[in-house]
């Protein structure tokens, strides 16, 4: 378990950044810092954290940064690794730092290769689950009923699933995480760290800009969606599937918190009839039993 | 001319250093005041900071560094004693 107050506390995010006020994406950074220090090299494809940089010839963010185009993130970060590792300098760890378009749309073609060449890098998806930094378009890991700009009457389709995928690939290590919680969230960075291959992490970011709630909720937010269920924390390790325990209260439907205690905080989810309530609730019923039944058969392989 | 300078010229490679933005504390309508008595030195509002801009202490007391705080007010919210208040900006308590 992380000490929050052995946590360094200096950390390579600089303020006065141009992120905005609430950024899920410079609270997951701060903890990247926490976690890995300056032994972090990060690809950033196209997406908020290459404005949040800011301005030519001051950077908002301390660790070496190779900004690169959307579809190139992963093979970009292979290369890298590559060179690293002829170089001699084994314990530069490359993370690439992404968004969810830059990984479940745009980027998933990378991914999968270096997935399946089993790089040695940490890749961070960096879940706000649309294209926020051109001005909230759908992804694909859009949820069902959001308002975005590209469907202003709520998306019809569900979220794809990423870290699944993922699974299938049989990378070494999966994991899901959420701003809300950072203590999980560097534990599993630091565990990701210690394992060879690729390491796949997909961290849940409230954006107040694009889900319409008030920046000071951004945590609050985070952390209703573990409470109420819709996002579930787990890790996958070396073929053994385990829910995290923060997350683990959750499998029982009566300890969850109201759905609409999510919902009614978020501007995007104001369209949302009694109707699709229920198909989100459903939803995540069906994903915890798909969980539930993944653990119960991946769950026990080393202990 | 610098060194520094000299490095830019040949590759435009940024520098990290604070305020790439300016003095981004010109952006805030509220601002975050910590009631340093009631304050239990959890250390939460300095987690949660998206900024960093709450800086922590040798004692693990904190304070604000308002040339850079946004005035998002996560701080205000999650600290669980309520010493945080967001009061706005030129209404001193």
């Amino acid at each position: 378990m992380v000490n929050i107050k052995e946590l360094p506390s200096k950390t390579l995010l600089m303020p006065g950044n141009a992120a905005c006020p609430g950024c899920p994406e410079t609270l997951g950074l701060r903890y990247v810092s926490m976690a890995l220090g300056d032994k972090a090299v990060l690809v950033i494809p196209a997406g908020c954290s290459s404005v949040i940089q800011g301005i030519y010839p001051k950077s908002g963010i301390g660790f070496p940064i190779l900004n690169i185009v959307f579809a190139a993130a992963a093979s970009a970060a292979s290369g890298l690794a590559r060179a690293y590792k002829i170089r001699g300098l084994e314990d530069a760890q490359v993370v690439v730092w992404a968004g969810d378009g830059g990984t479940g749309d745009i980027g998933i073609q990378a991914l999968s290769g270096a997935a399946e060449r089993n790089e040695n890098i940490i890749y961070i998806c960096v879940d706000n689950e649309a294209y926020m930094n051109t001005g909230i378009q759908r992804s694909s890991l859009t949820p069902y009923g959001a308002w975005t700009t590209t469907t202003w009457t709520g998306k019809k389709e569900h979220k794809k699933d990423v870290p699944l995928i993922m699974i299938a690939h049989g990378a070494p290590y999966v994991a899901t995480a959420s701003v809300g919680f950072p203590t999980d969230f560097i534990e599993k960075l630091r565990r990701a760290a210690s394992i060879k291959g690729l390491k796949y992490i997909h961290l849940h970011a409230p954006c107040p800009v694009g889900w319409r709630f008030d920046p000071s909720k951004t945590v609050e937010v985070a952390k209703l969606a573990v409470q109420t269920g819709i996002w579930v924390l787990y890790e996958y390790r070396g073929g053994v599937f385990r829910i995290s325990p923060l997350s683990r209260p959750y499998a029982k439907k009566e300890r969850r918190k109201p759905l609409k205690e999510y919902l009614k905080l978020q501007g995007r989810f104001r369209h949302l009839g009694e109707d699709d309530v229920k198909v989100l609730e459903a939803y995540i019923e069906e994903r915890w039993k798909l969980y539930l039944n993944m653990e119960k058969t991946l769950g026990s392989k080393a202990t | 001319m610098s060194e520094q300078e000299e490095d830019h010229l040949v590759l435009p490679v940024s520098h990290p250093s604070p305020g790439a933005m300016g003095p981004t504390g010109y952006w805030r309508n509220f601002k975050p005041v910590i009631d340093q008595e009631k304050c239990i030195k959890c250390l939460l509002c300095w987690l949660f900071c998206p900024e960093g801009t709450i800086i922590r202490h040798e004692d693990n007391s904190v304070s604000v560094d308002y040339d850079y705080c946004k005035g998002c007010g996560v701080c205000a919210n999650e600290c669980p004693v309520n010493a945080i208040k967001m009061v706005p900006e030129g209404e001193e308590q």
